[in-house]
Parts: C-alpha cells; structure tokens; sequence
C-alpha cells in the first residue's frame, strides 16, 4: 500500500501536461464554463481530445478507450483541472456511450460512437418529467409503437443544454399496464425530429442552462430503441451509477480551494489577508480535510473498479460528499468576497460579450451567481436523499 | 499508488481477528477489565508469540521488519474488539522513540524485551497543565553528574498500572512552551522516587497519575540530544495518532455494524425501526462517515514517512476527520439503540466510550484544526 507515482506514472503526468500546456484552445484557459458561450467553444477540447484518441478514456479500449490504469484517469483529471479544462460535456461521452456499447445494436454502435467520440455529435438527457423527479419511475411520456415507428408523447424538464443538442436519450413508456419501472423503454432521439420542442428555463443566478422539451407526435424509427422494449428502466439505472463516478470533481474543487485562499488572500480584514483570520482559515481547513477524504475515497473505489468491479453503491458517496464539498466552496467564495457578493453582474453564462468592467474585484464578479447555481448539483443525478437510500438497500442492506 | 494489503498484512489481519474473536468475546472482556489487573498478561504473551509484538520494528533491531500499515492493520483489529492491552504506549510509542532515537545500547536493552512481551511501557507525556501542548512541560529534568534528577507530575498515563518501563518528557531547559529545552528518558518504573495513583479510566482500560520526587536516572536514559526531543516527540505522536485513528475505525465498523443489525431486530409500530427512512439515512451518514474515516487513517499512515510538513498536514487531517466521524458515529448509534443504548449491559455503549475518549488522544478535534491552520 502507497501514494507514491511510478516513475512511469511520472512521465505520463509528463507527457499529458505538455500535450495540455501545447493543444488546450488559449482563449478558453481557466475560462470556467459558461453555459451560453459558443458551441464550439464547449467542443473544442473535446474535438482535439478526439482526434489525439483521449475524448473517452474509461470506456473500454475496443470502442476508442484509452486503457489508462485509474491511477492515470486521475492523473489525467488533475492536470486539466490545473487549466480549468472545459471537459468533454457527460451526456454523450459519461451517459450514453457506455450503455451503448453495454447494451446497443451493432448497428447503433457504429452509428453513434464516432460522434460520440469526436465531439461532432451533442447528446442531452430526457429523463425527468415535471411529475417525475426523484420518482423517476412515475414518468408518463408514452411511445406507441406505430408499424416500423415509435410515436413518442410527453413532456421532459431539465434537458441540460438541449438547445445545442443533435441527439437525445429518452425514457419512455411502452407498457402502460406493467409495474411502473418494467414498461418503460430507453430510446434514442434525432432532436430535428418534428415535434420536439426546447424551451428555456431561466434559473435563479440568471442563467440559461436546462430547458423544458416537449414531444409532440414524434416518429422515431424502432431501430432507436436500446436493447429490450420495456427494460430499458435496468439501462438507466446503470447510467445513472455511470454519471455518479465522475461526479465527485475531486481535482476540479481542489483548484478551487487554491482560487479560495488566493480570493483570501487578497481580502482582507481587520487590516490583515482574510486568510490570517483564524475563524475563516479554519473553514478552509475544514474543506480541504474533507476534500482530502473524499479524494482517497475516489481513489479507493477506482482501485476496485480496477480489481473487476463495475462503479457500484459505493459511486452514491462520492457523489453525496464531492456535492456538498463543491457547494462549501461556492458559500466560502461567496463569504470570502464579502460586501461585493450583491452586486448583479449576470449569471454564471451571462457576461459572454460584455465588456463592461465588473464592479468590484474580478473574483467576486461571479461568486453569488456561482453559489445559487451549484445548489443544483444535490438535486441532479439522482438527489442527495436519493442517494442515501441506494445505500440503505444496496450496502445496508435495508 | 496502490491500495492492496500485502498476503503478509492479509495473513496478520486473519491471525488476529481470530485471537479476537476467540478470546475477546464480549463476555470474557467484561470480566477481564473488572479485574484488580484489568487486563490480560497471557494475552499479551499470545501477542508476543505471533509476531504482533515485534512487527513495526526493523529485522536489524531484533522485530519481523513491518511498517505503519502493519501497525494501521494491527489496530484495526484491536478497535473491532476493544483491546486494552498497551500496543499503542509500549510498540508504537515506547518502540517509536528506541527506533527514531535510540542508542544501539537502548535498542539492544528495550526492543528485544517488547518483541518478546516481557516488557511493558507506558508514555508520560501529558501535565495536568499543559493539555495537547508537548513543550508545555512543569517537569523537569536536571543534570547531575553525568546524569539526571526528574521531578514533576505525569497526567493520564495511560497504561502505566501494568507497565515496566516508562518514557517520559522533561524539560531540560529553556522557559515552559519553549520548543528547544525539551528531552525524552526512558526509566524503570520501580526506579526510587516513582509514585503512581492508579485508576480505571471510562473506556475501560487503566491509567496512572505519575509522580518523580527527585528520580535519579544515568546519562543512558535519555533519549535522543539533551534539549532536543520536540522533533522526536512530535514524530513518535503522529504515527501514535495514525495508529490510534486506525483502532478508531475498527470500532466504528463494529458499532455501526451493530447498530444497522439492531435496527432490524428492533420493532415499533410493528414494524423494525430501519425500515423509517428517517433513521436509514442516519445510518447511512454514519456509513459515509465510517468510510471517509478510513480513507484519512491510510492517508495519515502512509505520509508517516513524509517530509515534515506533509506529514504533520496528513495527519492533522486524519485525527480532526476520524475524531468527527467517531463522535457523529459514537452519538448516532447510542440514539439509534435507544434505551439500550445506554445501559451498561449492550456492548454498544462501550464502543461509544472508546469512540469519545479517542478524541482527547493526543490532541482533539480542535487542536489538530488549528495544526493544519498553521501549516496551511
């Protein structure tokens, strides 16, 4: 047992630095994503990535992977987090890739793993409904099955970022008289279909970043079924462990306990740094110590996703405690920036363009606006109280 | 980076959890603590002959050439059954100070006689005054000859009833909280001048007020330079503390696993009370709280070898995580038992003991915040 990097570990950090430092857009370096820039801007490290072969590195290495041991993966995410990386977005690459390959035709497979690796195709999500949050199995969109068609009708909200989307992965009902999660089907959506629909939902930091998509009579080839009709609620929970195992964000809110002391370190009170006040140097503490647990908690499941175990309930903690760490670092920004959090400068997305200066320091231009927005991340992917009764049934035992 | 035990480490665990098991049934340890000894001199020697002993020390110094981790895996095992035997005071801190500092006569005279279990030490570092400071000393040691005369009074000696030996801190000179001045001795304890009051402390193990009324002791007691032990002392605490973190998580996994099965046996309104959501997610926040604990003891324990600062950080982290976890752990599972869980009868409420006092162990919650503070 140890921490230490191989020297061959070493000279990949190497290797994967220089290619970061070489190839990684200047325009967009710790730019921070903001969710109303260009499309090509959010695919534009994604499309480099792809055509180096390292868009998709924990998917398997016949359908593009990289082959990286987890101790690599991590490597790999610390060293884009150090540039503020805008990463491949989950919805294709996290979500819908791997079931996919898991679970997908052949045909399917070729269709929409290219795009999905190259960044040229952008997916979204249609799970939630507005009657079906955390109960996700309640959903009510239908698709009826019409010859060699789907008809597909209903309502799905959240689409994170549909207005770029091409495609969408969709969870419908096609046996309205079986138990709740066993008539439901995984489909995949051409977004040019007639009949969609993307409307924005404003958020409260200002933002635009989910929409409401409506399916008005849409017919969808039955080839953009995934695997069994009905089954597809066993495909969607296995997404869904998928999406937790990244979303820890480990290296990215490691940088961001840096910009904090940096921010703090140019506050100041009673005439001295922020960061010199012990009250306030002891929440720092605090965050990096859970940090640093939950940092060897990542590592400890990757080494046993690497032993042959697939992201399992184990995923639920990481996504609890990476959540709320992210969330303690947004509220000590926001305190840390003091009186210049009131100011309105726009949302997380909304100072593309603008020339104007902000009033007060740059780093806390955007503090409050960051803080309402990560509220969201306990509430998406399965709410934090969802998660905790995964682990109840599936590691207590309950 | 590498997260597997060693078939070696594997076989340790496997050795002692039987030895747990077999001899450390709930029964057999309440009747052993309410001895006038309170504790069990076979089965320290049971330890001896499996190598437990003698594990954390080089092959060089007469041991079998382990490290921290076998030290992390040892404790671990002990916390699962609340062992009160002085592994802690006489291998990892007693044995801690003979390997950092100890002369090769030192070496040759201490660590054979704790491999074979024939020696037994406790480690006088705390003053009624000086709470979690090691340089906040009233001790003091002054030179005489070529040796030194000790006086003052030693807090809390944990394990000092059934020691042989004792290791203690003193100043030799400079003012009180001075970090130079201070120096570490190793003594016999029937050395003349020793006094001790003994008593039961509330997780059942034993521990001493120790007094030294002018204790006369050579120029081979003292432990590392004249005036220069703080280093040392603050090395031996870390890997002490990553131990006792260790044994921290063992008890926590027993306590939590006790309570996850009590909450199936137990009905209310005709129902076991773990099917109320309200207490799952509790229970489930003591899991999370149990799994980040034992993510911080393997960082403390394998930065125990690391540059100064990165190991003080590491295990800074470690004693204010653990000792958070094991207070949320400790509390949540004496509600979740409700009545029981206060009595003395159900073995959980002495697993919340244990879990309590871990905090007041070199250093508290507290304490180690403002550490990391200062290192940050």
């Amino acid at each position: 047992m140890n921490l230490e990097f191989t020297p061959e570990e070493q000279a990949f950090r190497e290797e994967v630095r220089s290619f970061i430092a070489e190839n990684y857009p200047k325009h967009l370096a710790d730019f921070g994503m903001r969710e109303d820039m260009a499309r090509e801007d959010f695919v534009a490290w994604h499309k480099i990535l792809g055509q180096k072969g390292w868009s998709v590195p924990a998917w398997p290495v016949e359908y593009g992977g990289t082959g990286w041991t987890p101790t690599q993966r991590y490597i790999w995410s610390e060293e884009n987090a150090r540039v503020n990386a805008l990463m491949p977005l989950p919805f294709g690459v996290s979500m819908v890739g791997p079931v996919i390959y898991t679970f997908g035709s052949e045909e399917q497979k070729a269709k929409h793993l290219p795009g999905i690796r190259s960044g040229e195709v952008w997916w979204c999500q249609g799970y939630s409904e507005p009657g079906a949050g955390s109960d996700l199995a309640s959903l009510k969109t239908t698709a009826v099955r019409d010859g060699d068609h789907y008809v597909i009708n209903g309502q799905k909200t959240w689409t994170t970022l549909a207005q770029h989307a091409d495609w969408g992965f969709f969870l419908c009902r096609t046996d309205p008289t079986a138990k709740q999660q066993e008539g439901i089907s995984f489909i995949l959506v051409d977004m040019k279909t007639p009949g969609v629909e993307v409307k924005p939902i404003k958020l409260l930091d200002g933002g635009y970043e989910v929409n409401e998509t409506w399916l008005t009579d849409v017919r969808v080839p039955v080839e953009n079924l995934v695997g069994v009709e009905n089954k597809g609620w066993t495909y969607a929970k296995f997404l869904l462990a998928h999406e937790r195992s990244g979303i820890a964000g480990v290296a990215r809110s490691k940088r961001g306990v840096e910009k904090l002391r940096e921010i703090a370190t140019h506050e100041t009170l009673d005439g001295q740094p922020l960061i010199k006040d012990f009250d306030f140097a002891k929440k720092v503490s605090q965050l990096e110590i859970d940090l640093a647990a939950l940092e060897i908690t990542e590592l400890r499941t990757l080494a046993g996703e690497q032993a042959g175990k697939g992201p399992g309930p184990e995923s639920s903690i990481l996504k609890i405690k990476g959540t709320e760490i992210q969330q303690r670092l947004t509220e000590l920004t926001l305190e840390a920036v003091g009186t210049y959090s009131a100011p309105y400068m726009g949302g997380v997305s909304n100072d593309n363009g603008s020339n104007e200066h902000p009033v007060g320091p740059d780093y806390a231009a955007h503090a409050a606006a960051t803080y309402f927005n990560m509220r969201k991340t306990s509430i998406y992917g399965g709410s934090n109280e969802i998660q905790r009764n995964i682990i109840t049934k599936m590691i207590l035992g309950l | 980076m590498d997260f597997n035990f060693t078939e070696e480490q594997d076989m340790v665990r496997d050795g002692l959890s039987r030895l747990v098991r077999e001899q450390y049934d709930w029964e057999t340890r309440r009747k052993a603590i309410a001895t006038a000894e309170g504790w069990r001199p076979e089965v320290w020697s049971q330890l001896a002959e499996l190598g437990i002993l003698g594990m954390p020390f080089s092959e060089a110094d007469g041991g079998f050439g382990g490290g921290a981790v076998d030290a992390m895996v040892i404790m671990t095992e002990f916390g699962k059954g609340l062992v009160v035997e002085p592994f802690v005071p006489t291998v990892v801190c007693a044995g801690g100070f003979l390997k950092h500092g100890g002369t090769a006569a030192q070496k040759e005279e201490h660590i054979g006689a704790i491999v074979s279990g024939s020696a037994v030490f406790a480690f006088a570092y705390a003053e009624p005054k000086g709470r979690y400071d090691y340089a906040d000393l009233e001790t003091t040691a002054k030179k005489d000859g070529s040796g030194y005369v000790l006086n003052g009074h030693k807090a809390v000696v944990i394990g000092a009833p059934w020691a042989s030996h004792l290791v203690v801190t003193a100043r030799t000179g400079g003012e009180r909280r001075d970090r130079s001045g201070v120096s570490v001795f190793v003594l016999a304890k029937d050395t003349p001048g020793v006094t001790t009051r003994d008593y039961v402390t509330v997780d059942g193990r034993r521990a001493s007020e120790v007094y030294f009324e002018n204790v006369a002791v050579g120029a081979e007691a003292l432990i590392g330079a004249e005036g220069e032990g703080l280093a040392l002392i603050e090395l031996v605490t870390d890997e002490a503390i990553a131990a006792l973190c260790a044994e921290a998580c063992g008890a926590m996994k027993v306590a939590h696993a006790m309570t996850v099965e009590y909450s199936r046996q137990r009905k209310q309104f005709g129902v076991p009370i773990g099917s109320f959501q309200v207490l799952q997610h509790r229970m489930v926040d003591m899991y999370t709280a149990y799994e980040t604990a034992v993510s911080l003891t393997y960082l403390a324990t394998l930065r125990l070898g690391s540059d100064e600062r990165t190991r003080k950080l590491a295990v800074s982290a470690a004693k204010v995580g653990v000792g958070q976890s094991a207070r949320l752990i400790g509390q949540e599972a004496v509600q979740i038992h409700g009545g029981n869980g206060v009595t003395d009868e159900y073995a959980i409420g002495h697993y919340f003991k244990r879990l309590t006092i871990f905090d007041s162990e070199f250093g508290n919650v507290d304490h180690h915040l403002k550490r990391h503070v200062a290192l940050s």
